[in-house]
């Protein structure tokens, strides 16, 4: 153990007794876990080395960086801790999360793409300098990118078709900006809630502050720009592959991340956190797909509904 | 009061030894002459013609569009932002965008709303984005230039109206691609001309790319104007 781990196992052994009456009350409905409860309070003060021994070789200098969360652990709990100089009214506060260069931004997109199992991207790349910069405009740019490449395969899948005029469709834009800021900011803000809930107040074994998840939810979802673009090949088989290739990319950076922290649960409430992170994302991924991307039916005849709107298209090449 | 200037003698030698007694008066006014109201006239612009006050704002609305076709390293775009050029090219270019393929309401282009919001809306995004980041460069100057350097991309719209109706079907959707290009790159390097030098050297890429995308997607909504028949 650490030192300052040490020095806070007194409180710690009065918290966590407070977080093990409250869970067994919660695992009351689960009897056959009682048991593992009172496994998990025996295990709790080897639980920080137990995720370290998980994350791979670099153990050794992992140990470091634990060192640096537990002192900055004593500040507040939604955010990186030492960053916490001013008020939350003062610029200041909002450029302590710009804090990043080029290619520290660059560096972390290239991890987001590229998921080793040993590398925890919070751990790794983020090490405590969460910034607002990369999730905000990965949402902004996939926004655009998945309403403009739905519109560019819609116009080229119905190229043949004498009825079709191009439209715009400008207001799938609104849409789309709708559906990914808010899976970009409320499914953080719910893993987040779960994952403090389920470890009690504590937060010494290596839980992410609000900020973090936020930015590894974020980070993540810079796979489905370039997909997207790639969507616009009309190959249904092709579109599925990529739709496959991206999920697994991003949901093993978001897997790789939890997993350390819901690992210490039981083994039913870690299962069932890794199986909710996957499906949220793969609800994203074929949500986009299925209503950007809707292949055209031309077998379908002209609808009677939609004929006044049709207009004699002046703009096709013959 | 006797001041003869006499070769030798001192000046005011004389004052040494009168005095005022009492019942002198000594009375007077004091009255600014009126040639002395120039200074006050140079700021005070209530008193001059409508006409004069409309074309000295046009003039540096104009002097600032010259400043953003040819690019170069002057201040004048910053040091005397104004308003009043972006709004003019907003509410034009809306106005342009309109009249599209309206037929269904919903798979129109964009509303007029929906431009105005975007590049409002994202002209303050952007200056934040390069305030946050360590930026020197104040919110309105910065604003003033990114709605500023929408103009070649106004120009280009009108090229584009122009175009739609002279010419149908592949060539004018490859002229037009060529020409929203060409002013695409244009507003990019014209507003990373005036923009780019105030920020931290190792943040330059961080500021520039959210500009690209802004014009990157106003670009897009002139390329996919398309009038109805």
């Amino acid at each position: 153990m650490s030192q300052p781990d040490r020095l806070q196992v007194p409180g710690g052994l009065l918290l966590w007794m407070n977080a093990w009456f409250s869970s067994v009350f919660f695992m009351s409905m689960f009897s056959a876990e009682l048991e593992e409860a009172a496994e998990l309070l025996s295990a709790d003060p080897g639980a920080s080395t137990l995720s370290l021994a998980s994350s791979g070789p670099a153990g050794s200098t992992r140990v470091d960086l634990e060192d640096e969360d537990d002192f900055g652990q004593e500040s507040s709990e939604l955010l990186g801790g030492e960053k916490q100089t001013s008020g939350f009214w003062t610029f200041e506060y909002y450029q302590s999360f710009f804090n990043v260069d080029t290619v520290q931004v660059l560096d972390r997109i290239k991890g987001s793409v590229m998921p080793l199992p040993g590398r925890n991207f919070i751990r790794h790349h983020i090490r405590n300098n969460p910034d607002l910069y990369g999730p905000f405009w990965i949402c902004a740019t996939l926004v655009f990118s998945v309403a403009i490449s739905g519109n560019l395969s819609t116009f080229l899948s119905e190229q043949g078709d004498p009825r079709y005029h191009y439209r715009p469709q400008f207001h799938k834009v609104s849409i789309a900006a709708v559906v990914v800021f808010l899976y970009a900011w409320l499914v953080p803000l719910a893993m987040w809630g779960f994952l403090t809930w389920r470890q009690g107040t504590e937060r010494q074994t290596g839980g992410y502050s609000f900020l973090e998840t936020v930015c590894v939810y974020g980070y993540s979802l810079f796979i489905y720009i370039p997909t997207s673009v790639l969507w616009i090949i009309p190959f249904e088989w092709l579109r599925w592959l990529l739709i496959v290739v991206a999920m697994v990319i991003s949901g093993s950076v978001l897997v790789i991340t939890f997993w350390p922290v819901v690992c210490d649960d039981t083994k039913a409430a870690a299962f069932t956190t890794v199986a909710i992170i996957m499906l949220l994302h793969a609800l994203l991924a074929i949500g986009c797909k299925l209503y950007f991307f809707q292949t055209a039916v031309h077998a379908v005849p002209v609808i009677p509904t939609a004929a006044p709107n049709r207009t004699t298209a002046t703009q096709q090449d013959h | 009061m006797a001041e003869v200037d006499e070769p030798g003698k001192p000046l005011f030698a004389g004052l040494s030894d009168v005095s005022i007694s009492e019942d002198i008066p000594v009375e007077g006014d004091i009255s600014v002459p009126v040639g002395s109201q120039n200074v006050d006239d140079v700021f005070s612009t209530l008193d001059e013609p409508v006409k004069d006050t409309i074309l000295r704002d046009l003039r540096a609305v104009g002097k600032k569009f010259i400043h953003v076709m040819y690019p170069k390293q002057s201040s004048a775009l910053l040091r005397d932002w104004d308003l009043w050029g972006p709004l003019l090219l907003c509410v034009t270019l809306a106005l342009m965008l309109q009249g599209g393929s309206a037929d269904s309401k919903e798979d129109g282009g964009p509303q007029f709303a929906e431009v105005f919001v975007i590049i409002w809306f994202g002209s303050v995004i952007i200056t934040l984005n390069s305030k946050l980041l360590g930026g020197t460069i104040s919110f309105f100057q910065s604003l003033c230039v990114l709605g500023y350097c929408i103009l070649p991309l106004t120009v280009a719209m009108v090229v584009c109206r122009l175009v739609l109706l002279g010419f149908t079907g592949t060539i004018s959707f490859i002229i037009r691609l060529i020409v929203v290009t060409a002013s695409f790159s244009w507003s990019v390097f014209a507003s990373t001309a005036f923009l780019a030098d105030s920020q931290p050297a190792n943040r330059k890429a961080l500021v520039v790319y959210p500009i690209f995308l802004f014009y990157f997607v106003i670009g897009w909504m002139v390329l996919t104007f398309s009038p109805s028949q």
